[in-house]
């Protein structure tokens, strides 16, 4: 029998989230620290509004952009919040998620061979988005003394003839690094001069804690060439409902709009009715979101200080990401040590590119409660490495 | 200051338990400011109590409790302050609010069983010198008490590791 796979998916690896998530399904009674969806629950506001819609009946599909009224909220939304405006009627787009979003706006924009440049540590779906859309990724690896953000040097060094577009997204899954306007500002120069474009993935937009957060988009000259890919989960506890947005060009969206429609037909109709109750209704449940998780991240800080496990502070999303080379130990040797040993799953950083190594995503998507009694058994786990080490 | 006032308010209105060392923490403050900001409030009387929402169904001992609409007649130059005074001294009362609307004051009465509340408001609060009326609504289930669901541990159900 002839393979039925393509040799292109044959030779894509498994994401490392997906093998560790097997060994930690194994321990029922772990506690686990590697969530990458809010703990809270959707808004009551946005679940009622989905209900009514089923109520109504509201069971048919939308048109491929997704319902009018919704995409006309998301624009009041984005130029409320981050001060670009779009039209509704041609530069948005709803997706299945933020994730359907970037993988359309890679099929939309890529001809063989292009090349789109990867920051890592980054979500895990870029790299083999990119490689299924044709196209060629070639990634930069952050440093931590940079707290994870992008610099122009490094972009300039990687980008080539070939280079198409540029792939980010702050604030950071998994670093929790953010960029800040002048750091963005750097960055457009460059795209501008070497005339690239740029998905930016602000999928973590209202999970900022020193400033707002601002949208490579709104600087001058990118709105042109740039596609903000943005959704409903994180902001609104909306993991399950797979609603996410695209924004950009009126000549891409459409072009997007294309693949969306022969792949999808039109994102989740309950969910996008649901969506316009988030976008009304519920600035003061996510400003409530933002400031538990804040007074997570100073909590989880402050212990990591006072153990001596280095790490930087990040001001964006909802994870911390330590550093552990002083171990000696691989990150997944570390994360499957600590599994074993006290029955907590943190996530290898290299899950997240090589660069990764050496580090943990640890997200605080859990109750202040759960995260003490988490962070005391990885107190006691490094306390008992450092006393074991041969050089202590 | 206001705001440091706020944000520890908001932050020990659903968990009293939390340490001061905590709160300094999840706020980025100093700890001594926490305890010194704290006990001010406890003096100015912005913070009147602490309090443990007890879900009694599940310890065996026996409680009931009761709602009373009350109709008062206002007491000349002191309103309805001086009846109020008279019916929250009683220990039974565990709130008491002045109402809008059709009744003037409602009244919640804990008891160990209906026969001991009946009695407080058939000895004690519908005799009472000013009191025109009496309306009695025992409650048959707690779902939410100041801000907790009653029985609200719900199992996560989210993947335990994901992207």
């Amino acid at each position: 029998m002839k393979n039925p796979i393509s040799d292109k998916v044959m030779g894509m690896k498994p994401s490392g989230i997906r093998k560790f998530f097997d060994i930690v399904s194994e321990m029922p009674d772990a506690i686990s620290l590697g969530v990458g969806e809010p703990d809270f629950d959707t808004p009551w506001a946005v679940r009622e509004e989905g209900i009514y819609s089923l109520e109504k009946g509201r069971t048919f599909y939308t048109s491929n952009a997704g319902l009018l009224e919704l995409r006309q909220e998301i624009c009041r939304y984005m130029d409320r919040r981050y001060h670009v405006s779009y039209d509704a009627r041609r530069e948005v787009l709803l997706t299945v998620g933020g994730s359907e979003g970037i993988d359309v706006a890679l099929r939309a924009m890529l001809n063989p061979g292009d090349e789109v440049i990867i920051p890592q540590p980054c979500y895990v779906s870029y790299v083999p988005c990119v490689e299924l859309a044709g196209g060629t990724p070639v990634t930069i690896s952050l440093k931590n003394e940079n707290q994870f953000r992008l610099t122009p040097e490094e972009l300039e060094a990687a980008i080539t003839e070939k280079t198409k577009l540029l792939l980010i997204s702050y604030p950071n899954n998994p670093t929790g690094a953010i960029m800040e306007r002048e750091d963005l500002e750097k960055i457009a120069e460059v795209v501008k001069k070497h005339d690239i474009f740029v998905i930016s993935d602000e999928i973590y937009s209202e999970l900022t804690y020193n400033s707002g957060h601002v949208s490579i988009a709104s600087l001058p000259g990118m709105q042109e060439r740039t596609i903000v890919i943005n959704g409903f989960s994180k902001a609104f506890a909306m993991t399950g409902w797979r609603l996410g947005y695209a924004m950009g060009p009126a000549a891409v969206i459409e072009q997007m709009t294309k693949v969306h429609q022969f792949a999808i037909m039109c994102a989740p109709t309950t969910s996008q009715y649901a969506a316009i109750a988030a976008l009304r209704d519920c600035d003061r449940e996510v400003a409530q979101m933002r400031e538990a998780y804040d007074q997570r991240r100073k909590f989880l800080l402050a212990e990591f200080k006072e153990m001596g496990l280095p790490c930087f502070e990040p001001y964006g999303a909802f994870y911390m990401f330590p550093f552990i080379r002083e171990f000696g130990m691989r990150s997944e040797d570390f994360a499957t040590s600590l599994l074993k040993a006290k029955k907590v799953a943190v996530v290898p950083g290299d899950a997240f590119g090589d660069c990764g190594e050496g580090f943990l995503r640890i997200s605080y998507a859990y109750s202040l409660e759960e995260l003490k009694v988490a962070i005391g058994r990885i107190r006691e786990f490094i306390e008992e490495l450092r006393n074991s080490s041969p050089f202590g | 200051m206001t705001d440091i006032r706020n944000k520890i308010l908001k932050l020990i209105q659903h968990n009293a338990g939390l340490s001061t060392r905590d709160i300094a923490v999840m706020l980025g403050l100093d700890e001594s400011l926490v305890i010194h900001t704290i006990s001010d409030m406890e003096q100015e009387q912005i913070i009147c109590g602490y309090h443990t929402i007890i879900n009694w169904d599940k310890t065996g001992d026996e409680r009931v409790t009761a709602l009373i609409e009350v109709k008062v007649v206002p007491q000349r130059g002191e309103g309805f302050d001086r009846v109020a005074e008279r019916i929250y001294n009683y220990e039974e009362v565990t709130s008491l609010y002045l109402m809008s609307g059709g009744f003037d004051m409602a009244v919640f009465i804990e008891g160990k069983t209906m026969k001991e509340v009946a009695q407080f408001v058939a000895r004690k609060l519908a005799p009472m010198e000013g009191v025109l009326s009496t309306s009695t609504h025992f409650v048959m289930k707690k779902y939410k008490e100041a801000g907790t669901r009653m029985e609200q541990q719900k199992k996560d159900e989210r993947l335990v590791v994901t992207a």
